[in-house]
């Protein structure tokens, strides 16, 4: 069996490497062209601001590939024949497949801004994006983001570790606000500003203004404030990077719809990860999943079907993780910006600010539906396993010492959070 | 990929506190040098407060931004610096520092001058002028209590690091320089209760059992003592913690490669290949501790017949190439470039007993979280004993290394909070996290 896959992130590699352990015999060829080698996307922040160096983020050593097998080839995809099997490179080369396995990725949201194409203005998604706003932020005095996502502090951490000023636009209400409740978005803000960022809420970018050389010169809010910045970090969300696929046979939509067995409108064409669109979504997960976690899940499951086992993608319980400046986050399970009539929700904060936990559970059975934890290590066995056998929100308050991960030593909540909750039951205060 | 273009000129290299304290302590090594052409000889308390009053505040200076910052990571530039990224200013320090070790060890008379500002410390102390030995117990004892501080504010959000920083402060001053100081004044053997058999090899010689006895009670104490740290203390200790708590807690070379290392922990070597020769060197050191010791012992029941004066001769020698040359003078020395753990990672022979028995029969591990790990690469980075943790971390399996001191730092670099260090049932410990929806 000859396998192509387009893609070397994570999607693409765990694709590949799960294939290689089901099926010794299996031809395995990987086309990229963003990198020779699988490297860790997640971690380009740490390469600018200098924790690491580019090959500190590759995960496997360069002998691997060699080892299992795994076919490298250096190249952008130019155009797919997806009924003949057949892939065409940018040089020209034509690649014949048995089966394909479409793992492109994301390209960063650009909304057609005045000015978003003028020097200076960029998003992070790849390792040229990186290396550009390595250029891009030599020798300047002030930045400004645009979009109040987790790229968005990504880049504004990184512009602070190099001491530039940054000043966040964000569109909502709170930062990431459509995902984060309100408190903790709070918190967040907070910390930024304790770092020394400037958050503008409830405002959007109307223009992008630029000197007489093309470069950015400063940004214009919808709220008719004037910032002056050298670089405009262009962080608003990111979409399937599938413009080669345009003229094709493949349905798309915004990404490659895909049934639940990740399987695309043609047969033996598969597409999974950041670029891949499920038809028909599971009620409450989205239609496109672009996540460093799902991607991994997503080519696990993929190379069981490849290889004969036909299996359909079930993410299981949601989980997901960030980290805002100095501060951890972990959620699990379901926690909405904001509950719904079936909800209740417990929220407790250390008063230093730096520590929050919220559990969300149902009004009627008490069942606990999901954590934030900001500031706290949790354990995620345990998380899933009261989420899934249904516990009450008094059994998990009083056992959340079971899941404390947080290292050795450290001073715990566990007690305070108990404390806060039954009080709250007794003043009558938990909604 | 080529990564010179990621190459980045150093970020904002460098606050003024920091820039001044690397002077103060440059003046600090230039008095030293001064003091080692002779001046010491003349004026030892002079220059002996200048010196430690130098480096002191030196070290002070340097880590007061780390006390202001917010608490955090503070990584930024580790990589650009050539401080830590083996730049002309790395092998500026190494090439000091191996001079040193090998003017010490060889041509101790060009230090002199230097020993003498140490005389009305050692003359407190031991009631005994200074010698080489006591001039570089006094260096490394101030370097770790210095680098220390640096660490602690560093590190100051995680309690773990704080205690066992006290804790590898408090016995490098206290057990391994105080406390032989004064058994020295009181006529006693010179021992160190914080070294134990097959670090302190001749621990268990039968030449030094035979002198500690003869020595009185006290002596008795301390064979007893050696005995039951060695063979108690370890196993059931490393039992409970995993050898974190000799080798991150305790010991002497721990404490200086935790403390004046840790700027220099990202250069250990991560390979594949770097592992492999680091099981072959640190067991083959262990084996051949473990047979010269039972061949000495052999030796010492039929009345020398066997090596005859063998066991001086072995002393030499072993001393010689592991003792000097490889724990000092490419242990120590080379830590700006091959990282501060070379010593403990491919030559110590207590690391190797330790790591058999974390490996094999311990509650410690170091859990990963489940599914959370972003394969970002931090853990790995910062590990000083080479382990490539994100290896482990990404499949969802513990880290159960034999190498791994427990210094906890790659818990604390990492962005997800995967990374736990922790003591629990030794049943089950290498049981990968499979998701609930995989498992049949
Ligand atoms: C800065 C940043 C931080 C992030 N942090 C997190 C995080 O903390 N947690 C988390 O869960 N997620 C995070 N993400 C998202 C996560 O990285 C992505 O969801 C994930 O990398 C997607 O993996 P993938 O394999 O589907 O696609 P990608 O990683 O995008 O890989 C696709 C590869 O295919 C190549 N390619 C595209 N088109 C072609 C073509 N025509 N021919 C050849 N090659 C092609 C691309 O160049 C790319 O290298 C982050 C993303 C970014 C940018």
């Amino acid at each position: 069996m000859n396998i192509v896959i387009i893609g070397n992130g994570i999607t693409g590699i765990t694709c590949a490497r799960n294939i290689r352990k089901l099926d010794s015999k299996a031809s395995i060829t990987l086309i990229s062209g963003e990198s020779d080698h699988f490297f860790s996307r997640t971690a380009l922040m740490y390469i600018y601001m200098g924790h690491m160096k580019f090959e500190h983020t590759k995960p496997y050593e360069d002998w691997f590939w060699i080892k299992n097998r795994i076919n490298l080839i250096r190249a952008y995809v130019k155009t797919l024949n997806a009924i003949d099997k057949i892939l065409v490179l940018e040089n020209g080369k034509p690649i014949a497949f048995d089966k394909l396995i479409i793992a492109c990725g994301s390209k960063p949201n650009k909304f057609g801004w005045p000015g978003e194409n003028l020097h200076g203005v960029q998003g992070l998604y790849s390792i040229q994006d990186l290396e550009q706003m390595e250029r891009n932020t030599q020798n300047i005095s002030s930045a400004v983001i645009v979009g109040g996502g987790l790229i968005g502090i990504e880049m504004a951490e990184m512009l602070h570790s190099r001491k530039i000023p940054v000043t966040i636009l964000v569109r909502e209400k709170f930062y990431w606000n459509n995902i984060l409740p309100k408190e903790e978005a709070e918190l967040i803000g907070k910390h930024m500003a304790g770092h020394g960022i400037v958050l503008r809420l409830n405002t959007e970018l109307e223009e992008i203004i630029s000197d007489n050389q093309d470069r950015v010169a400063g940004v214009l809010t919808s709220t008719g404030e004037k910032f002056e910045c050298q670089f405009v970090g262009l962080t608003a969300g990111v979409k399937p990077n599938i413009g080669f696929l345009m003229e094709n046979e493949l349905e798309t939509d915004r990404g490659i719809l895909i049934n639940e067995y990740l399987e695309t409108s043609v047969p033996d064409v598969y597409a999974a990860g950041d670029c891949a669109q499920f038809r028909n979504p599971k009620q409450g997960e989205p239609a496109i999943e672009q996540l460093w976690y799902t991607g991994k899940m997503q080519g696990e499951t993929l190379a069981k079907t490849i290889c004969g086992d036909k299996s359909v993608y079930n993410r299981g319980i949601w989980f997901n993780s960030a980290k805002f400046f100095d501060i951890e986050y972990q959620t699990y399970g379901q926690v909405l910006p904001e509950i719904n009539d079936q909800q209740k929700s417990f929220y407790w904060e250390h008063p230093n600010g730096k520590h929050a936990f919220r559990a969300n559970y149902s009004n009627t059975d008490e069942s606990i539906l999901g954590f934030n934890f900001i500031g706290i290590r949790f354990r995620q066995v345990i998380a899933e396993e009261w989420i899934r056998e249904r516990k009450t929100i008094a059994f998990v308050i009083q056992n959340l010492e079971k899941g404390w991960f947080d290292p050795e030593f450290s001073k715990t909540f566990y007690k305070d959070i108990s404390l806060s909750y039954f009080q709250g039951i007794k003043d009558g205060n938990n909604e | 990929m080529k990564d010179i273009s990621l190459s980045i000129a150093s970020p904002s290299a460098g606050s003024p506190f920091q820039k001044a304290g690397a002077a103060l302590t440059a003046c600090a090594i230039l008095c030293s040098i001064i003091a080692a052409f002779g001046v010491g000889k003349t004026n030892p308390l002079l220059f002996f407060f200048l010196i430690i009053g130098l480096f002191i505040s030196g070290g002070l200076f340097y880590s007061i931004p780390y006390f202001k910052a917010q608490a955090g990571i503070k990584n930024d530039g580790i990589m650009q610096n050539p401080l830590s990224n083996r730049g002309a200013i790395a092998w500026g320090i190494a090439i000091l520092m191996t001079g040193f070790y090998i003017i010490l060890y060889w041509f101790p008379y060009y230090l002199e001058g230097l020993i003498r500002t140490m005389d009305p410390l050692s003359m407190m102390l031991r009631s005994k002028a200074s010698d080489q030995w006591f001039l570089y117990g006094a260096f490394y004892t101030l370097a770790v209590l210095i680098m220390g501080m640096r660490f602690i504010a560093k590190y100051k959000f995680s309690r773990y690091h704080i205690i066992r920083t006290i804790s590898v402060m408090f016995f490098q001053m206290g057990f391994a320089f105080l406390l032989p100081a004064f058994l020295l004044k009181l006529n006693q053997p010179e021992f160190y209760f914080s070294y134990f058999w097959p670090l302190k090899y001749s621990y268990l010689f039968p030449n030094d059992i035979d002198y500690l006895i003869q020595s009185g009670n006290l002596g008795v104490f301390m064979v007893f003592w050696g005995l039951v740290m060695t063979f108690i203390a370890t196993p059931v200790l490393t039992y409970k913690y995993g050898k974190r708590w000799y080798c991150s807690w305790v010991c002497g070379c721990g404490a200086l490669a935790e403390t004046l290392g840790d700027p220099y922990r990202q250069n250990s070597d991560k390979s594949l290949k770097a592992w492999k020769i680091e099981r072959w060197m640190v067991h083959s050191v262990l084996v051949f501790i473990v047979l010269t010791t039972a061949l000495l012992w052999l030796n010492s029941w039929k009345s020398g017949t066997i090596l005859g004066d063998a066991s001086g001769l072995f002393s030499q020698w072993y001393g010689f190439l592991i003792g000097s040359v490889f724990s000092g003078v490419i242990g120590t020395g080379f830590y700006p470039i091959m990282g501060s753990r070379v010593w403990c990672r491919f030559g110590c022979p207590m690391a190797a007993i330790l790591g058999l028995f974390q490996r094999f029969k311990s509650k410690f591990r170091i859990t990963t979280n489940g599914g959370q790990c972003i394969s970002c690469g931090n853990c790995s980075t910062y590990c000083e004993m080479g382990i490539d943790v994100r290896a482990y971390a990404q499949k969802g399996e513990n880290i159960i290394r034999a190498s791994c001191v427990g210094c906890g730092v790659c818990s604390s670099v990492c962005p997800r909070g995967v990374l736990k260090l922790e003591n629990l049932e030794e049943e089950g410990r290498f049981i990968p996290y499979i998701r609930h929806e995989d498992r049949k």
